[in-house]
């Protein structure tokens, strides 16, 4: 019995360490995000960028998190109180959730540990990681109707039926992977993907499924609110969409839950299609199997750079043309995709 | 430990329930259906069926209920414009609910038709337990599921179109 409570403590401490190590890097990332998207935007657009909080302006996000906690919290008196704080709390809540069921490397063996680099392996992470998603506009749609505002509401209905239409298009590239891999277990997806073909090219579900891969990449810009899907908070006519009426810290948490998605998300997608934690010609197991960690990261921070890159390179979509392109071109993609990944699952096998 | 967690959440469940009945704002009511949502799939988890669960989260909590939270928020119905239902339709809610309650009460009296799911295998609620059953012993069912939702999104479009065009 006491063995028993042994091994339950020990699980939870070393649950619950993984757990706070992993939320301190998310925020850290999605700090450290803001002062990138300033920056790349600067690099894009031949200026310097925030350049005065300390050497090449590295301190530029701890003032600005300071500006927001210090602001006044503002509710505007004609708002549903309880609904508008609850709002910018679930979205920042939704969004820090999902990252529970990335592997971020196979195990830590050192110091005389052996410690799972993933919070839990569930075997419908994938399952789980679109319910979150699912789950996301919540936040939206809760802090747009309750600040009483024409433009909130305006910006939470965009945010909401944008998010909708986007997830199918999303679920069914998905399911394309979930064929071919034969799990829904994202761990399993990245041991999947370890070997190679011929020697030298990575067995990346990205060469299997470009189409899928494609699609997939394409909503989660939509997903995410990131431009050139960025109607929701289209400010040349709404404002400041969702959060116009929003200030301080409140509005920050929309903005920060924003980077964590998008942090969230080029995590699934290297996971995914591109391989996790393996890289040819790495062992995910060396640096007492830290070596996983700096190679997904690695590819995470790939992603992230490239959503920066089309945020500052492409205009933005009119709202006809979004509605246009998810439910008539990415979702008959993706069906014709699940289809031929079908067959050739069917002739070729897995 | 499962039995304090089961107990938790049922209460949770039931008091989620009674307030979304009871609260005058729609938009609350919603919110609060949602919780109850969430603490069914807890339910489903404590049984070891995690699939159904997260199903039942995308579909029941991200699908429908956003549907709901839409439709009330361009309504925007509040206190003041909640119409006055009339008695007749009171009573009719009333005698119809109770009668269900009768039939589901009738259905569950007898306990001794709960112990047959302690005896099941505790991994058929697994995704792959799951699919093989639909494939193999339920497959005609779940075809004919399949075709009801063809048709059911046949007649959205064909709802959702603004001139038909015979």
């Amino acid at each position: 019995m006491s063995a028993l409570l042994l091994f339950i403590s020990a699980v939870i401490i070393e649950k619950t360490a993984l757990i706070l190590i992993l939320f301190a890097i998310t925020l850290g990332i999605a700090a450290y995000s803001t002062y990138g998207e300033r920056k790349v935007a600067a690099f894009i657009q031949d200026r310097l960028g925030p350049d005065r909080a300390g050497p090449f302006g590295i301190l530029q996000p701890l003032a600005d998190g300071f500006k927001m906690f210090t602001k006044e919290d503002f509710i505007p008196k004609d708002s549903n109180r309880w609904l508008f704080i609850l709002g910018p709390g679930a979205f920042i809540f939704v969004a820090l959730m999902t990252s529970a069921v990335i592997p971020w490397g196979t195990y830590f063996t050192g110091f005389g540990l052996n410690v799972d680099l993933q919070v839990t392996d569930v075997n419908i992470g994938i399952l789980y990681i679109m319910g979150f998603v699912s789950l996301g506009v919540y936040g939206i749609m809760i802090g747009g109707w309750a600040s009483n505002n024409k433009y909130s509401l305006y910006g939470a209905i965009r945010a909401s039926s944008q998010m909708i239409s986007y997830e199918l298009a999303m679920g069914i590239s998905l399911i394309s992977v979930i064929m071919i891999t034969g799990t829904l277990s994202l761990r399993g997806i990245a041991e999947g993907q370890s070997g190679l073909w011929w020697g030298f090219i990575p067995q990346w579900n990205v060469l299997l499924q470009p189409l899928g891969f494609l699609i997939f990449f394409v909503c989660a810009l939509a997903e995410t609110n990131r431009a050139p899907f960025d109607l929701p908070e289209c400010e040349t006519e709404l404002v400041g969409g969702y959060h116009t009426e929003y200030s301080a810290m409140k509005l920050g948490s929309y903005l920060f839950a924003e980077y964590i998605n998008m942090f969230i998300s080029s995590a699934v997608i290297s996971t995914v299609y591109f391989g996790g934690y393996n890289f040819p010609g790495v062992n995910p197991d060396w640096l007492w199997g830290l070596m996983g960690p700096v190679v997904i990261f690695a590819k995470t921070f790939f992603f992230i750079f490239v959503f920066m890159w089309i945020r500052w390179t492409l205009p933005r979509f009119r709202y006809d043309q979004l509605m246009h392109l998810g439910w008539k071109s990415l979702i008959p993609l993706s069906i014709l995709n699940m289809l031929l990944t079908g067959a050739g699952v069917l002739w070729f096998g897995r | 430990m499962s039995q304090y967690i089961f107990l938790t959440l049922a209460l949770i469940s039931i008091a989620t329930a009674l307030l979304m009945v009871f609260s005058k704002n729609p938009i609350h009511s919603v919110l609060y259906l949602i919780v109850t949502f969430f603490t069914i799939a807890g339910q489903y988890v404590l049984l070891n069926a995690q699939f159904l669960a997260v199903v039942h989260i995308i579909v029941y909590a991200g699908a429908i209920m956003v549907l709901f939270l839409f439709v009330l928020m361009l309504l925007n119905l509040n206190n003041a414009t909640e119409p006055q239902k009339s008695n007749t339709w009171k009573v009719a809610g009333a005698i119809a609910s109770g009668a269900l309650l009768l039939t589901l009460v009738g259905a569950l009296k007898g306990s001794t038709q709960l112990t047959a799911s302690e005896t099941a295998n505790a991994q058929v609620g697994l995704v792959e337990n799951l699919g093989r059953v639909l494939f193999t012993d339920f497959v005609v069912p779940f075809e004919i599921a399949g075709i009801l939702f063809l048709a059911a999104m046949v007649g959205a479009v064909m709802v959702g179109k603004r001139d038909l065009k015979m």
